[in-house]
């Protein structure tokens, strides 16, 4: 097993100050965003660690756990809405689509016995999931809203040809759904050759047999296929039902100011 | 329809395709209060062909397609001989044609549907002369056979050689509706001020 401590980690420190210095010579004055940026990173997640230490004592209830993940999908349809506020209720969308993707990835990770339900495998894996599919997720969002947006004259167009709005809409909903999910697709084709996948590493790390940490690396990339898919298909169709009325009119869509 | 820009005649033709519905008053197709028709199927009625041509990804007979997805290539030729086009255009990707033959193949496609009524909404202002001229003749020529064309433009000249009836909008109000003919002694001083405003420019 491997245990750094807390003097590892603050040699490790040393590699922030390398980037402030970086920063510093080459005048880029991002030392204080590197310097915030590294503290509240180890602050959180040092957090984190503590709030999953109780957890994950068998004495405490699996209930928990749930709690923890409910709020993980929470705080994912937030950081969505923050990302793209132009998408009338895109929060509620969001939460229904990290919920639903939670009940088909769960649901086969722990109804098919691929791992045990406890609270050490429902927690990280349902955060790999939340948190891989979260891009693809706010990328659908924002594509689409642009495609019905920069294509109104030719999304009127077909609706004045008596199309139904979920026609008129389906080649700009799939043209999104295909960006969005293009990059975790080629993600899924490079890994290995060219980068070791977080999981992966860190159970190598911590001293599991790399074949077995292999195994939990392919499934967790799986479970986040499936995910990032789930999310931005009911995001999709969703932002599709919210830009049109019930008598099939594309409602105007204002240019979105955006935060990167 | 004339009127000068902004004077809401494009969001009239949107109101009778009813991509728009209005906030106030009511919108009639032959008697029937149009909130009260089905809007899919009123669009078909009431067919509308747009500024800019909109040429859908694909082939022109896939463009067709979208009005009719049961079109086969003989009824595909058909539309398109009805808009001056040959047959042989099918085939053509829709996003590589000039502007006026993307123009005419949105009026085929518009036409596909078999509308009672035809919107054209500035329909000649970004194609070359040539095609402007086969537009208008196609125009004239669903009047002629019995299909109401209505023509927004804001080109006077045009709407001498094509209206039989001239609605003049002028700050969202139709100020003159009448005969063409009658059109510079009849109307009212705010029209004739308009169109010797435009004939002047």
């Amino acid at each position: 097993m491997t245990d750094i401590g807390f003097v590892g980690l603050a040699i490790t420190g040393l590699l922030v100050l390398v980037a402030i210095a970086l920063s510093l010579w080459r005048q880029l004055g991002l030392e204080g965003t590197i310097a915030w940026a590294a503290v509240r990173a180890a602050a959180q997640l040092l957090a984190v660690g503590g709030v999953l230490t109780v957890l994950l004592d068998p004495a405490v209830s699996i209930l928990w756990s749930w709690l923890w993940v409910v709020a993980m999908i929470v705080f994912a349809a937030v950081t969505v809405r923050r990302r793209a506020p132009e998408v009338p209720q895109v929060f509620s969308l969001a939460l229904t689509a990290f919920g639903i993707a939670s009940l088909v990835t769960l649901g086969v990770l722990f109804g098919l016995g691929v791992f045990e339900l406890d609270a050490r495998t429902l927690i990280p894996l349902a955060g790999l999931m939340i948190g891989n599919s979260m891009t693809a997720t706010v990328l659908v969002a924002r594509r689409l809203y642009d495609e019905l947006r920069d294509k109104r004259d030719e999304v009127e167009a077909r609706l004045a040809l008596g199309q139904p709005s979920t026609e008129a809409a389906r080649p700009y909903v799939r043209n999104a759904l295909r960006t969005a999910l293009t990059p975790q697709i080629e993600t899924t084709k490079a890994v290995g050759l060219v980068f070791l996948p977080g999981a992966m590493t860190g159970l190598i790390l911590a001293g599991v047999d790399p074949f077995d940490a292999v195994l939990v690396q392919i499934a967790v990339m799986y479970v986040v296929l499936g995910s990032a898919a789930t999310t931005t298909t009911v995001v999709g169709i969703g932002v599709q039902r919210r830009l049109f009325t019930r008598d099939h009119r594309l409602l105007p869509t204002p240019s979105p100011k955006r935060q990167e | 329809m004339v009127g000068p820009s902004g004077s809401g005649k494009s969001t009239l033709l949107r109101l009778c395709n009813r991509l728009e519905v209005p906030e106030a008053g009511v919108v009639r197709f032959r008697g029937d209060d149009l909130a009260s028709l089905d809007p899919l199927h009123l669009r078909r009625r009431v067919g509308m062909v747009f500024q800019r041509p909109t040429p859908f990804a694909g082939t022109v007979r896939e463009n067709l397609q979208v009005a009719e997805p049961a079109l086969g290539d003989g009824a595909a030729a058909q539309a398109l001989e009805r808009v001056g086009l040959s047959g042989g255009f099918v085939d053509r990707d829709a996003r590589e044609l000039s502007g006026g033959e993307a123009q005419r193949v949105c009026l085929a496609r518009t036409l596909v549907t078999n509308p009672e009524v035809v919107l054209m909404d500035e329909v000649t202002s970004s194609v070359d002369p040539s095609a402007t001229r086969a537009l208008e003749e196609l125009g004239a020529g669903l009047a002629a056979a019995g299909v109401p064309v209505l023509w927004v433009t804001h080109d006077l000249q045009q709407m001498l050689r094509l209206a039989d009836h001239v609605l003049v909008v002028i700050d969202g109000k139709i100020v003159h509706a009448g005969g063409a003919a009658a059109l510079e002694t009849d109307a009212p001083g705010v029209v004739r001020r308009f169109l010797a405003g435009e004939e002047a420019t």
